[in-house]
């Protein structure tokens, strides 16, 4: 399938910022299931773009911006081509064995109740892999409706009692139960053809399964992502796999606007 | 390495917030002494002044308090609830000092510790004479602390302190003339009566003037000679003309040291050019209250300028 | 624990009347200074650093004024051989730890030959995945190492912690040493110790030879979280001492990869940055999110190359607690010779076996959180009460990784001052290694710690501790300095 992505990010500062440094978790990198055929990272102001690898193997963009800056528009464009590969990540760069992905994090505390939701949707399947898609069938259903939402800052634990979750906390709820079966599972942050036009990129998880390696699941379809996925960047939950992360030296109050249109050609 | 623009700013406020205090201390003084000299309840007038001067007018009214001596006094002083209090200037003077303890001497430290001293663990200021007891241990350890900073070795540290200190005074003088002069001039009064004789004065003190003035005119006190004194006479060193002349020297010696000069040296500069043109009778005529306002404009505009050109923030 | 039986330093086994050969004229000096003025001394020495603040704070201890660390007047000696000695230990363990951490972020090595449980390193929170891939310039880690050692012989020393993050308390070395040269003069006519006063030198060396590049006139600063941190004293000291910028993270901004200085004159490029800053709060881009006493995109300059961090971020992993007890094995892995300086014997709570040995002798063992530090989180078994024992048998039982345990050593004592004149005391010792692109420099000296206390073992300054000079003999010539190149790995 060939997507193209159009997602800008604006934020607007009530008062002017004398500098921004961010860190941006923007660009895919290229696996044997999907190929990126083009990719721009643009930026409306005057600022200097750096890029680099992250120790997870992400490709990631340092941004630098000096003052007064009023707005930055920040315009992500490409199109890649992708292949189904029934949720199986195939070539993906790891510079770190998957026993890293064991380690919980504060937002995927995974808590009594999540725990027990785990086991007993795990109860009736047979190997791991199975076993993950009961789990991630069953999140599914307890939240049938999981929007592509800005950061809620809730831990796995927070958000499974809340009842309401966007796709990151779905996406953490999964890897904190499958980290706590001993099984290593990590967030992924990046794209997905849905049709609407969404506010935020998609998240869903990976988990690591002997002879197989890393398989996605996606809690908002309650399956594993097919060719209509992009994946982007991986983390060990939703902050380290954050598509911007910034600082900002200034007064004022920020707006975030998000446009992001996933289209097939 | 050149000094950390952080640095720099810490000791420049130390400047200012030091002369901030000791004119409070000075203005008290007088306004105490000016007190005593009115008929009641003309003693308001004088602390409705000295507010007006140091521009809390607004914070002293939403207090609700009645303009006694000892309410003013006490909240030009003591109350650590306003930022204009001499307690809260030495605060802020103390901590910009402790963030740069190296770069001072243990003289100029310890001045500064021990003026904050003088008010802990006080409420009020008692009477008159006590309250005159206060600031003048005040004025003594801001004298200490200049002295000790003429002592310092002459480097940017020590010019640094002294450009807040004379960017501060600049503004301070030019509040004191233009409250005091509409106070005392209403347009259809004859100048020259007992009342404001003793204001004129209270203005001298309130400058440490009163000597120079009568070496540097002898036709006894006249307004317009006080005005002189206080924007036009280089040879004072609380007068306008001073504290610009002082600004652009401490500029142009830090422009040496770190081989860069500015906008705030342009306008420095630019400020004294004027401000050597300047004939005091001219801008009586033309609107002393317009002029003083321009002053106090731009020199708040040098202020910012500063704090750009070092890069404070 | 009674201080009967064990090594001391002066003393020997024989007490007072019969000192070791070599510190007999040691010995008959702290005899001749009567009680009275060696307690003047030691009075004046605190008073001193008390008026140049030379305070901490104490964790946890809220209402607690800054308080001084008690001074011991009494100096702890080490003789010139005795001294060589232990450095070619530290200055093989220091290279062991520095190719370990090489490794370990970069090939992993040790762990394709299963030397260590990958599961102790990738499960670790001290290994920071955020550095993997980042070789620092010139390839070094640990630039400052505070080994802390004790001693149970006069040539026994064991390595009890190794401190590659931001060890402290070399300021303490350098003003005990300025102390002793003031109120006891006639203790160097008479003995030749080496001098430690080029510390600050030897270190802003070391950080020079790391710089990015081949600049030849590096910019170096001292990074702090600021005066209210328990350690600025050391900051501002070092700082003062080399001759180069204290600054806070607010004084500095990287850009387009670079760190720069904000001075009145415009930026200036920053090239090595000493950081006193935990890993946790160095960059908010990075790790902690919410810190405010970190410098936005410091990471991202340094996985460019463009600035060197002394010690660098992730250092943690080589010395962690669960690390520690294959540091042997470590050593011998890189070194390819047996360590030198050998480690306490240490029970690994999460093995089984060693689990079971460590429940059944709670009451002759030390035991230790992992993660733990200051000598919190620690069982005394031999001084602990019986409430205290249950209470750490169940933790371990709870959570045996956490833990593990070592034998209590008749650590060496060495004559203190004590309300009853001069008595043993236990010590311990943390040396301050250096290494550079250019060997690795240990100055002779370091940080005695005494455990106050008659018969206490622990040296925390947090919980009662105090500190002594350390001198090291020169028997001939201004040597002292040891000097090692370092193997290109």
């Amino acid at each position: 399938m060939r997507i193209t992505i159009d997602h800008r990010t604006r934020y607007r500062f009530t008062k002017p910022q004398a500098r921004i440094v961010q860190m941006l978790r923007l660009t895919p990198c290229d696996t044997q299931d999907q190929t990126v055929v083009s990719w721009m990272v643009g930026v409306d102001c005057d600022a200097r773009l750096r890029d680099a690898t992250d120790g997870l193997g992400n490709a990631v963009t340092m941004l630098y911006a000096e003052g007064p800056i009023e707005e930055i528009d920040i315009a992500v464009t490409g199109e890649v081509l992708t292949v189904d590969s029934s949720g199986v990540v195939h070539g993906s760069i790891e510079p770190l064995p998957p026993m890293i992905y064991l380690r919980t994090t504060e937002r995927t505390t995974l808590g009594d109740d999540l725990r027990a939701f785990a086991a007993d949707s795990m109860a009736l399947a047979g190997d791991p892999l199975d076993r993950l898609h009961a789990f991630n069938a069953a999140l599914h259903i307890r939240f049938p409706h999981v929007p592509d939402a800005a950061d809620t800052g809730l831990t796995a634990a927070e958000a499974f009692a809340r009842g309401r979750a966007t796709s990151r906390d779905a996406a953490q709820m999964f890897i904190a139960a499958a980290r706590s079966f001993e099984v290593p599972a990590r967030y992924v942050s990046g794209y997905r053809i849905d049709g609407n036009a969404q506010s935020a990129p998609h998240a869903w998880a990976e988990a690591h399964v002997e002879r197989l390696g890393w398989v996605g699941f996606d809690p908002a379809t309650g399956l594993s992502p097919d060719d209509g996925y992009v994946r982007v960047a991986v983390g060990l939950d939703a902050l380290g796999a954050a598509s911007i992360a910034g600082t900002r030296i200034g007064a004022g109050d920020e707006e975030l606007d998000v446009a992001l249109r996933v289209s097939q050609e | 390495m050149l000094m950390l623009s952080r640095t720099a700013a810490a000791l420049y406020w130390l400047g200012r917030y030091v002369e901030r205090a000791d004119f409070i201390a000075r203005l008290v003084e007088a306004t105490v002494r000016l007190d005593a000299l009115s008929a009641r309840p003309a003693g308001e007038a004088a602390w409705q002044s000295a507010l007006a001067v140091t521009d809390t007018d607004d914070a002293f009214a939403a207090t609700g308090q009645s303009y006694t001596q000892s309410n003013v006094a006490r909240f030009l002083t003591l109350d650590p609830s306003h930022p204009g209090s001499i307690v809260r200037c030495l605060e802020m003077a103390r901590n910009n000092a402790r963030a740069v303890r190296t770069a001072l001497t243990r003289d100029a430290w310890t001045a500064i510790n021990r003026a904050w001293w003088l008010f802990q663990n006080r409420a009020s200021t008692g009477g008159a004479t006590a309250t005159l007891n206060l600031v003048e241990q005040v004025k003594g350890e801001t004298r200490g602390f200049e002295g000790s900073i003429h002592r310092m070795m002459r480097n940017e540290a020590t010019w640094l302190i002294q450009l807040g200190a004379a960017i501060e005074r600049a503004d301070n003088t030019a509040r004191l003339v233009d409250v005091k002069y509409h106070l005392l001039l209403p347009e259809d009064e004859a100048v020259g009566g007992v009342v404001d004789r003793d204001q004129w004065t209270t203005i001298l003190q309130t400058v440490s003037a009163v000597t120079a003035y009568r070496w540097l005119y002898s036709d006894g006190l006249q307004p317009a000679n006080v005005i002189d004194l206080l924007i036009s006479r280089f040879e004072l060193p609380r007068s306008l003309a001073a504290c610009v002349e002082e600004a652009v020297q401490l500029l142009s010696q830090l422009a040496r040291r770190t081989g860069l000069q500015g906008e705030a040296d342009r306008m420095a500069r630019a400020r004294m050019a004027r401000m050597q043109k300047t004939r005091t009778s001219e801008v009586i005529v033309s609107g002393l209250h317009e002029y003083l306002e321009a002053f106090i404009h731009e020199n708040s505009m040098l202020n910012a300028a500063v704090a750009r050109q070092f890069r404070f923030i | 624990m009674a201080t009967r039986g064990a090594f001391d330093e002066i003393w020997g086994h024989g007490g007072p009347e019969d000192p070791r050969p070599e510190f007999a004229a040691l010995s008959q000096w702290v005899a001749d200074t009567p009680a009275t003025e060696l307690q003047r001394r030691q009075q004046s020495a605190e008073a001193a650093f008390r008026q140049l603040g030379i305070t901490f704070a104490v964790y946890g201890d809220s209402d607690a004024a800054e308080r001084i660390i008690p001074f011991d007047i009494v100096p702890r000696v080490f003789l010139q051989q005795e001294w060589t000695r232990l450095c070619e230990g530290l200055v093989q363990r220091v290279e062991a730890i520095n190719a370990f951490l090489e490794d370990i972020y970069g090939e992993r090595r040790i762990l394709k030959e299963g030397l260590i449980p990958p599961e102790l390193i990738y499960r670790n929170e001290q290994f920071r995945p955020e550095v993997a891939g980042i070789r620092p310039p010139h390839g070094v880690w640990a630039h400052i190492c505070g080994i802390d050692l004790v001693r149970v012989g006069p040539d026994e020393f064991y390595v009890l912690e190794d401190n590659a993050r931001t060890p402290s308390g070399v300021s303490y070395m350098l003003e005990n040493r300025e102390a002793m040269l003031r109120l006891c003069p006639e203790l160097f006519r008479d003995f030749r110790v080496a001098p430690v006063d080029s510390y600050p030198d030897m270190l802003l060396e070391t950080m020079r030879s790391v710089a990015p590049g081949n600049n030849r006139h590096p910019v170096c600063v001292v990074l702090t979280p600021g005066h209210f941190n328990s350690a600025y004293y050391e900051h501002s000291f070092l700082a003062d001492s080399m001759g180069i910028e204290l600054v806070e993270a607010a004084d500095l901004v990287v850009d387009d990869d670079f760190v720069w200085v904000q001075t009145i004159a415009g930026r200036v490029k920053v090239d090595v940055i000493y950081r006193r800053i935990d890993d946790d709060y160095l960059d908010p881009l990075t790790f902690r999110a919410d810190s405010l006493l970190g410098v936005p995109g410091l990471i991202g300059a340094y996985r460019a190359g463009n600035v060197a961090l002394i010690n660098a971020p992730g250092n943690g992993i080589a010395d962690d607690k669960a690390i520690y007890s294959y540091m042997p094995e470590i050593v011998k892995f890189y070194s390819g010779g047996e360590a030198k300086l050998p480690n306490v014997e240490t029970f690994r709570c999460r093995e089984p076996q060693a689990l079971s040995y460590v429940l059944d002798n709670l009451g002759e063992l030390v035991v230790k959180l992992v993660d733990g530090s200051g000598g919190y989180g620690m069982l005394v078994g031999p001084t602990a009460t019986k409430a205290q024992i249950a209470d750490f048998r169940a933790a371990l039982t709870a959570e045996p990784h956490r833990y593990i345990a070592q034998p209590t050593l008749a650590l060496s004592t060495v004559p203190t001052m004590s309300d009853s004149g001069l008595a043993p005391r236990h010590v311990d010792f943390r040396p301050f290694v250096l290494t550079g692109s250019d060997g690795v420099r240990v100055v002779p000296g370091g940080l005695t710690r005494v455990a106050l206390r008659e018969g206490s073992l622990v040296v925390n300054s947090s919980q009662g501790g105090g500190t002594k000079d350390s001198f090291v003999l020169l028997e001939d010539g201004p040597a002292g300095q040891s000097q090692s190149q370092r193997q290109s790995q």
